[in-house]
């Protein structure tokens, strides 16, 4: 136990003290907020640019009044006529021009609507003026038919349906959202976790194989406890490299927005997603009222048994991703030979991602995403994007005892190749090896 | 007399491979034993068994008189062929972090560091980082990492490489400074000359067996062929050698001597000893040079590989 302290200690240290390490550390979180203002900054320049777009009204339909819209300036060409203002198009800075036909009905007018451009415009500027021309003609139909466009308006209903559940708390759509940000983030944040420090782990076997000091050391402790040091020695050191990141981070963002008053919150606002525009319109609507629920809604959600869950996933997918990791370090005399080996590693990580992203987000508690949070490779990750919609104790006690019996039996066969690996030098190693080396 | 290190059959297999089959072999107490055997012989694995880095199929392994245990690491130091350090760890934190694997606390371990530091006057590396070091200057701090926790058994296997002639003395003179402390030493190396120069006791591994073991002397004993180099100055050459030729086995010899000496390697058949050769060539000629041939550890090491390799492929034949 003293030594496999010390082996951690060393392990710990020796990553902490590395110059790329501190550096990294630092560096990444004012790149990435760095990253995020620049689009942030950006979107919101090219937002305030608008573009231009001329227009040609042969219909006779349109008034200026109907070209109207917050990112796209008209100018209105019809006087000029259709092929003098094609000339003046091409040679201008306007995006493109546009062309209403003359035409007998509506139907014949939307048919022949072009638009002309040098190159092919943006499809933003493109859905926007499709967006006015519906509206516009639409409208037009409606009259013609003789619907009152007053009545019709006044017609319409807002509906917002309040959510509670049968024992009366009212729940706020809002926090589906907010379930679907924390697991996602929990499993992202897992497979980036293995994917950093398990491939230090790796590296760092490597390391002691390449100097040679491996039988050194395993004349004094056992392979075992040498490879688990590495594992535990490597995660402190990358707790603490997260945790620096997550203060960082935070201190840069709310320093940023405070002092150079650079809303970065806009970056994600300009996106042009579906879902998040819903989250906007959502957002407005939220009166006092809504408000209160969704914060007590937040407290109710069970952060204290998710925080639990998340360690308990966090440690074991971690401890059975590393223990991989270390074999394989063992089986190579240099990473570049690693390559052959990574694939079945690193194939469950990101079908565990994929699947929470595709599934999860849908249907919780759908065949798939229930099937693979019990699969103790892509459990950790699908199962965390689970539990914030509430899962069954009893899935998750199933899906914690299959990945604790994984791993106890990956580290024992990992421990085998790491055992024989650290002392094999010079031969290339393929699968057919590894078997044999477990049966040693 | 005691054993420290007795091997009782060991055998060890990996998959179909045979590296060590049924090997016993007993280190005296204070001795400094050679273990000698070609590459690939299988001495790596049985330097390894000792040091339970990998354990034995059969038989067993016995330390101080007791089955071999877990914490006996802390009373063994093994300075592997293939050995090397942290590279970018420093010389002083490096040492004092192997001293504390092997069982020493980190202030006995500075105490004794600074110690051995001062002894070779290499105080100054402390700080530096292994990288920094040359080839020979890392193999002398590695040499210290293996005896500071002054174990019972040492294992060195070639200690020598990588040492230029005077370190290899300085570390020579350590290795018998450490036996004269009372620690016995297991050391395991291809240059006969420092096993002729060190070893008390030999034993030799070949293709996965032990074919050869004792104290060297005796050894030579067995294997000596009472065979004498004789110079001798007569002016009838050709008649003294037909007298020779008749009584013993003779052979020309090489070596440098002022006269024009017949020299010649005289071999007596059974039964007969020296005594009666010199008397014998005595009333023949003048005796400038007389010398019994006795076996090197070299000719020793060949005659039996060569022997061996030839009965095992006889018998595979």
């Amino acid at each position: 136990m003293k030594k496999l302290l010390l082996i951690i200690e060393r392990e710990f240290l020796s990553k902490v003290r590395n110059r790329t390490f501190i550096i990294m550390t630092f560096l990444s979180p004012v790149l990435m907020v760095g990253m995020i203002a620049l689009v942030a900054l950006l979107t919101k320049s090219s937002i305030e640019k608008n573009t231009s777009v001329a227009y040609v009204d042969a219909s006779g339909l349109f008034s200026p009044d109907d070209f109207k819209s917050k990112t796209i300036d008209f100018e209105n060409m019809t006087e000029i006529g259709f092929e003098k203002a094609k000339i003046i198009v091409q040679e201008s800075s306007h995006e493109g021009l546009l062309f209403i036909p003359r035409g007998d009905s509506i139907d014949v007018i939307a048919e022949g609507v072009q638009f002309f451009s040098e190159e092919s415009p943006s499809m933003i500027t493109v859905g926007e003026v499709e967006n006015l021309l519906r509206t516009k003609l639409e409208n037009e139909k409606m009259v013609q038919s003789g619907i009152d466009l007053n009545k019709l308006e006044a017609s319409k209903v807002k509906l917002d349906i309040k959510l509670s559940n049968f024992s009366g708390i009212k729940s706020s759509k809002l926090i589906n959202g907010i379930r679907i940000a924390i697991g996602m983030g929990a499993g992202y944040l897992i497979m980036m976790f293995i994917l950093i420090y398990g491939a230090m782990v790796m590296r760092s076997v490597i390391e002691e194989k390449t100097s040679r000091i491996i039988e050194v050391i395993i004349s004094s402790v056992k392979p075992f406890q040498l490879m688990l040091g590495k594992i535990f020695g490597t995660a402190a050191a990358g707790l603490t490299q997260f945790l620096i990141w997550g203060l960082l981070i935070t201190m840069i963002f709310v320093g940023s927005s405070y002092f150079f008053g650079v809303d970065l919150s806009e970056a994600s606002n300009s996106n042009p997603n579906m879902a998040v525009q819903q989250m906007d319109a959502q957002m407005e609507m939220i009166s006092q009222d809504e408000n209160q629920t969704l914060f007590t809604e937040l407290l109710n959600l069970p952060l204290v048994s998710m925080f639990v869950y998340f360690i308990l996933y966090f440690l074991l997918g971690y401890l059975l991703y590393s223990s991989l990791y270390a074999a394989i370090g063992a089986a190579v005399d240099n990473e570049t030979d690693t390559q052959q080996f990574m694939l079945p590693v690193l194939l469950p990580l990101v079908l565990g991602v994929y699947i929470g992203f595709a599934t999860v987000i849908n249907d919780p508690h759908g065949t798939i995403a229930t099937v693979f949070s019990m699969i103790p490779f892509t459990s950790p990750i699908v199962m965390l994007m689970r539990i914030p919609f509430g899962v069954p104790w009893y899935q998750i006690l199933i899906s914690l005892i299959l990945l604790l019996l994984t791993f106890i039996v990956v580290v024992w066969i990992a421990a085998k190749i790491y055992r024989v690996g650290i002392l094999m030098y010079g031969k290339k190693t393929n699968y057919k090896e590894l078997m044999k080396w477990i049966r040693y | 007399m005691e054993k420290i290190l007795i091997a009782d059959k060991v055998v060890k297999n990996f998959g179909n491979f045979k590296a060590l089959n049924e090997v016993s072999i007993s280190v005296p107490q204070g001795s400094i034993f050679g273990l000698l055997g070609p590459n690939g012989a299988g001495k790596t694995t049985f330097i390894r068994i000792i040091n339970q880095i990998t354990m034995p199929d059969e038989g067993e392994v016995l330390f101080d008189g007791r089955k071999l245990r877990p914490e006996d690491v802390h009373q063994i130091g093994y300075l592997p062929e293939e050995r090397g350090l942290y590279k970018r760890m420093k010389v002083g934190e490096q040492a004092l972090y192997l001293a504390q694997l092997k069982g020493m606390t980190k202030n006995d371990a500075r105490t004794k560091l600074k110690e051995w530091f001062e002894k070779f006057d290499i105080g100054p590396w402390w700080n530096k980082k292994v990288e920094e070091l040359s080839k020979g200057m890392a193999q002398k701090v590695q040499f210290i990492i293996t005896v500071l926790h002054e174990p019972k058994l040492l294992i060195f296997d070639e200690p020598f490489s990588g040492f230029d002639p005077i370190n290899a003395n300085l570390i020579k003179d350590e290795i018998l400074n450490l036996k004269k402390k009372g620690a016995s030493i297991i050391f395991s190396t291809h240059r006969m000359e420092s096993v002729e120069e060190l070893c008390e006791y030999i034993a030799l591994i070949h293709e996965s067996n032990k074919v050869l073991d004792g104290r060297l002397l005796d050894i030579k004993k067995q294997f000596k062929t009472n065979t004498f180099e004789v110079g001798l100055v007569t002016d009838r050459k050709d008649d003294l050698m037909r007298d020779l030729n008749e009584r013993f086995v003779v052979s020309e010899a090489d070596f440098k001597s002022l006269e024009d000496d017949l020299k010649l390697n005289i071999k007596l058949a059974n039964g007969d000893t020296s005594t009666e050769l010199i008397r014998y060539l005595n009333t023949k000629a003048t005796i400038n040079h007389y010398v019994e041939l006795i076996p090197s550890a070299n000719d020793i090491f060949i005659q039996t590989v060569n022997s061996n390799s030839k009965t095992i492929q006889a018998n595979a034949l």
